[in-house]
């Protein structure tokens, strides 16, 4: 038989981003033993990258804040499209998960009388986000690490092994998970570094991937984000959700070429920057859409001093939810008035003083700086539209993060439901913390349910080596040989062109055609060199799990004939309450291949429970609902 | 606009290795790290190199380019003229593993070592008050991105295999320091910063704060100020008298 390295666990999480980590914290603390998964070097997970901050209504900025507020921003964020009861979690908990970090040591910017300062955002009525600069994804990933070597220091005392009940296995990648009658048996995967196979044997996964934006051209997420998790899970049986909401953040960088798509942080806009076209217009005035107006600033003046008086101005149509200012950015340079490099400005130059651009946003001064020789203390930056999040994701139990697999768990980007069809900025740093606590719990549950583990079989340990292994083997008779990159390039090609922010039934047949014709010459893929960090391997191996999710994206986005949030089409521009309720789940029949064929269906969203409806009035939720959903609201019955 | 660039690359593994030349397309505002992708994607698809953000935020890129540790996706090609040969070798105090990956658990074995963040006991989460003036300093430090660079260039532990195993190098000997200036951090970390993390053996010569592409001033506000806390509290006479009696009695 293959060499397998073995290891046995309680519970195995996939993914060190934030989701990964809090999600091992609790089900350590819970007593058990915890390995943890991921593709690069610990401490460089996707969540290093986030910038703005991390959203949770503690009210220090501004004491009107609280969790219904919370809970209010983030189900208009998400055009009513969002699991509610994962909606109202996140709002009630978010403070709490906050407030823990400081107790491992998380050092959060700080206001006048000494508590955690809060910024404001898209779509947040309140400065919400507690941030450190414009780095706090990085202050969370390291705070969370140093709590995990500070629970390994606790089992070095009690028994003289740091890694006696918690270990990281870093620069490992989780290509097959396994089942015994149903649940989950074990992970299968291989070391980066040497090549060679592991295999955990546990009757608990925790999913915590992250997102699968290297689909795309232009994006700004990393390498990782070839959708694994949601790959695996399907393939496990658990089904996607919401998969047509893709999230294009309105600024990326737009040059040099080499760096297109690279975040700008929100947090620009929401310390006072404002957006412009070529004519020198701030153009967002001319695109608030009807559902928010009223909640924002039409003129310029009352939108200046919003900054200063946020009780008695409405605040400005720069900070309004991505979708909305992607889609304006996406028209003014359609229409001729972009940049030079095809995007539109975006100036804080004129609008903070030097020293105080380089007080809150070091790391965005500091990047245009070093890579587009830009000084944005005198200069307005170019931006433009760029793939940055995924709302769609695996379907959980909102409470316990359980997906429909037993033992099967998911939290982060890599789950769906909580964020809609558009996630608000700094809900997705809350978002890891609540529902990677919950999954870490959820699991830990679960594990301690059990009255058998379930055994991994080795005829499935022999597949999923030899399937791994495939690409080296050279092509199938009659089937083209292929270059791993190439054919990468040509998936992220068309979907960015065809399937990207704006959305034609035609262009998305297109890309479903091209998919195809990926999917058949996918088997030819063959990589050279032996199994040591072979990058061309690891690509290899990682395209059918973006081919998969490829395809959960354009046929979703091809069924749902209506505009929302991060799904916008050309021959369908408005909302339609017909399909607010509905969600679109993807899953995969039972087979071998090596991509196997995706099923997409409707189903209908449970309805709000009467309390949290009841906290919108009745003329905004008119915008959303159909009439037959709100015969019970009081207003109505009044 | 693009030109062909000369790119000289370490290739091997842990047993062996050379420099290895290529000619490959460069175009306007590219960084290294951007040329040794298209080799991968046109010339080497097994050449092995780690990155991810490319917008030096994670630190995964740490290399030597012309000798000089830097992040590959931070080293703009426009710092080169366009018929120099750029040579790119993987960090020379860690271990290769393959091409410019080295094997930096080193740093992961010295961050573990560091005793963690301690609260006061009383305190709950939620009363943290803390001012802006008093964080900053340990938010400098904490800006670090791990890339592992100033660690590189030490010289205490540059070429000299055997230093290792007593001193954390600069990167965690400024984690010493950050937890020490930390406003509500109690422990007392100045004895083991000496003695078990090695302190003593920084000379302040500040290469590492030269390297470190967070431009952090690692030896003037982490090191000297540590090495002056060190100081004050093994000359204070009452500590020292403390030292003293505690080691009688235990002995
Ligand atoms: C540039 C940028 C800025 C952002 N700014 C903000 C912000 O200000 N506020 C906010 O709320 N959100 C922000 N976001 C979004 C947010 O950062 C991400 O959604 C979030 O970090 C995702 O966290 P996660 O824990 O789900 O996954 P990640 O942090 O991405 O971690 C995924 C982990 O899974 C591992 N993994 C993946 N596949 C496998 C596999 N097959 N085997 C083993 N391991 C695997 C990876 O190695 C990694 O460790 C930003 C995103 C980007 C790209
Ligand atoms: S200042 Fe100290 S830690 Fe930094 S490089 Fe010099 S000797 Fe090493
Ligand atoms: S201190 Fe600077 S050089 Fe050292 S690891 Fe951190 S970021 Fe890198
Ligand atoms: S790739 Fe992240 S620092 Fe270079």
């Amino acid at each position: 038989m293959t060499e397998v390295e073995r290891h046995s666990y309680d519970v195995v999480v996939i993914g060190a981003g934030g989701a990964g980590l809090r999600a091992v914290i609790e089900a350590r603390q819970r007593g058990l033993s915890v390995a943890v998964v991921c593709k690069s070097l610990f401490g460089k997970a996707h969540t290093v990258m986030a910038e703005g901050g991390c959203a949770a209504s503690m009210g220090n900025a501004n004491a009107g804040d609280n969790w219904q507020v919370h809970f209010r921003d983030t189900m208009r964020g998400g055009k009513f499209l969002n699991n509610w009861r994962m909606a109202e979690l996140h709002a009630k908990e978010a403070p709490d998960r906050v407030w823990e970090l400081e107790t491992y040591g998380a050092l959060f910017d700080r206001t006048a009388d000494g508590r955690i300062s809060q910024r404001n955002f898209g779509g947040h009525t309140y400065p919400r986000l507690a941030h450190v600069g414009d780095r706090t994804g990085l202050e969370l990933i390291r705070t969370m690490q140093q709590k995990i070597v500070s629970l390994q220091q606790e089992d070095q005392k009690r028994y003289g092994d740091y890694e006696a009940k918690l270990k990281v296995f870093a620069e490992c990648t989780v290509t097959e998970l396994l089942k015994e009658d149903g649940r989950i048996s074990g992970a299968f995967g291989y070391w980066r570094e040497s090549g060679r196979f592991i295999l955990f044997e546990t009757p608990a996964v925790v999913l915590a991937t992250g997102g699968i934006g290297k689909s795309f051209k232009v994006t700004s997420n990393s390498w990782e984000y070839t959708g694994d998790g949601h790959a695996l899970a399907l393939r496990a049986g658990a089904d996607l959700i919401n998969m047509e909401f893709v999230q294009f953040h309105p600024t990326g960088m737009v040059w040099p070429p080499s760096v297109k798509g690279i975040l700008v942080t929100e947090g620009v806009r929401g310390d006072g920057g404002v957006l412009k076209n070529s004519q020198g217009e701030r153009f967002m005035f001319r695109y608030i859409p009807d559902v928010f107006k009223g909640q924002y600033a039409d003129n310029e003046a009352e939108a200046d001093r919003w900054y200063d008086d946020a009780d008695k101005n409405r605040r400005t149509p720069d900070l309004l939810p991505r979708d909305e200012v992607a889609r304006a950015i996406n028209t003014e340079v359609k229409e001729g008035r972009g940049s030079p490099h095809g995007g539109v400005f975006l100036d804080i130059a004129s609008r903070l003083p030097a020293d105080e651009i380089r007080r809150r946003l070091p790391s965005m001064y500091h990047q245009f700086k070093e890579l587009a020789d830009v000084d944005i203390t005198k200069e307005p930056m170019e931006v433009g539209p760029t793939c940055h999040y995924v709302m769609g994701g695996i379907e959980v139990d909102p409470d316990t993060a359980a997906s429909s697999v037993p033992g099967l768990f998911a939290a982060g980007e890599c789950s769906g439901g909580m964020h809609g069809s558009n996630r608000l900025g700094g809900n997705s740093l809350s978002d890891l913390l609540v529902f990677g606590r919950r999954a870490g719990l959820g699991a830990a549950s679960y594990v301690e349910s059990l009255e058998r583990r379930p055994k991994v079989a080795d005829a499935d340990v022999t597949a999923a080596a030899r399937t791994a292994v495939a690409p080296f083997d050279g092509a199938r008779d009659g089937v083209a040989e292929e270059n791993p990159y190439t054919l990468h390039t040509e998936l992220q090609q068309s979907m960015n062109d065809l399937v990207g922010i704006i959305r034609k039934s035609d262009e998305m047949q297109k890309a479903i055609d091209k998919l195809a014709e990926i999917r058949r010459r996918i088997c030819g893929v063959t990589v050279e060199g032996h199994r040591q960090y072979n990058p061309g391997w690891h690509l290899a191996l990682d395209l059918r799990n973006m081919l998969l999710v490829s395809e959960c994206v354009a046929h979703a986005a091809l069924r749902r004939t209506e505009s929302r949030g991060g799904h916008t089409r050309d021959d369908h521009p408005q909302m339609d309450a017909q399909w607010r309720n509905k969600l679109l789940v993807c899953s995969v029949a039972d087979s071998d291949e090596v991509v196997p064929d995706v099923t997409i269906a409707a189903k209908p969203q449970e309805p709000m429970r009467q309390d949290l409806l009841e906290l919108f009035e009745l003329s905004e939720l008119e915008k959303y609902y159909t009439e037959d959903e709100l015969a019970d609201h009081p207003e109505r019955k009044a | 606009m693009g030109y062909q660039a000369k790119l000289r690359v370490w290739r091997g593994d842990d047993g062996s290795g050379d420099l290895q030349d290529f000619t490959v397309e460069a175009n306007e505002g590219e960084v290294v790290l951007d040329l040794i992708h298209r080799l991968q994607a046109t010339q080497v698809p097994d050449l092995a190199v780690r990155w991810n953000c490319k917008a030096g935020k994670c630190g995964s890129c740490s290399a030597e380019v012309n000798g000089r540790p830097r992040l590959l996706c931070m080293t703009r090609m426009s710092i080169f003229s366009e018929d120099e040969t750029i040579t790119v070798t993987p960090m020379r105090t860690f271990p290769v593993i393959r091409d410019l990956v080295t094997d930096v658990s080193y740093n992961y074995t010295k961050a573990r070592e560091i005793p963690s963040f301690t609260p006061p006991e009383d305190l709950k989460p939620g009363e943290y008050r803390m001012q802006q003036v008093d964080v900053q300093r340990s938010q400098e430090f904490r800006k670090c991105i791990e890339c592992f660079l100033c660690q590189d260039t030490c010289h205490v532990i540059r070429d000299h295999e055997e230093n290792k195993t007593a001193f954390a190098g600069p990167r965690y000997l400024m984690r010493i320091a950050e937890l020490e200036m930390h406003p509500l951090d109690v422990a007392d970390r100045r004895n083991e910063a000496q003695t078990d993390h090695g302190l003593g053996y920084c000379n302040i010569t500040k290469c590492c704060t030269e390297v470190c592409p967070e431009n952090i001033h690692i030896t003037d506000n982490a090191l000297i100020p540590m090495k002056e806390r060190v100081a004050d509290r093994r000359y204070d006479p009452i500590v020292w008298l403390g030292n003293k009696l505690f080691r009688r009695n235990g002995g």
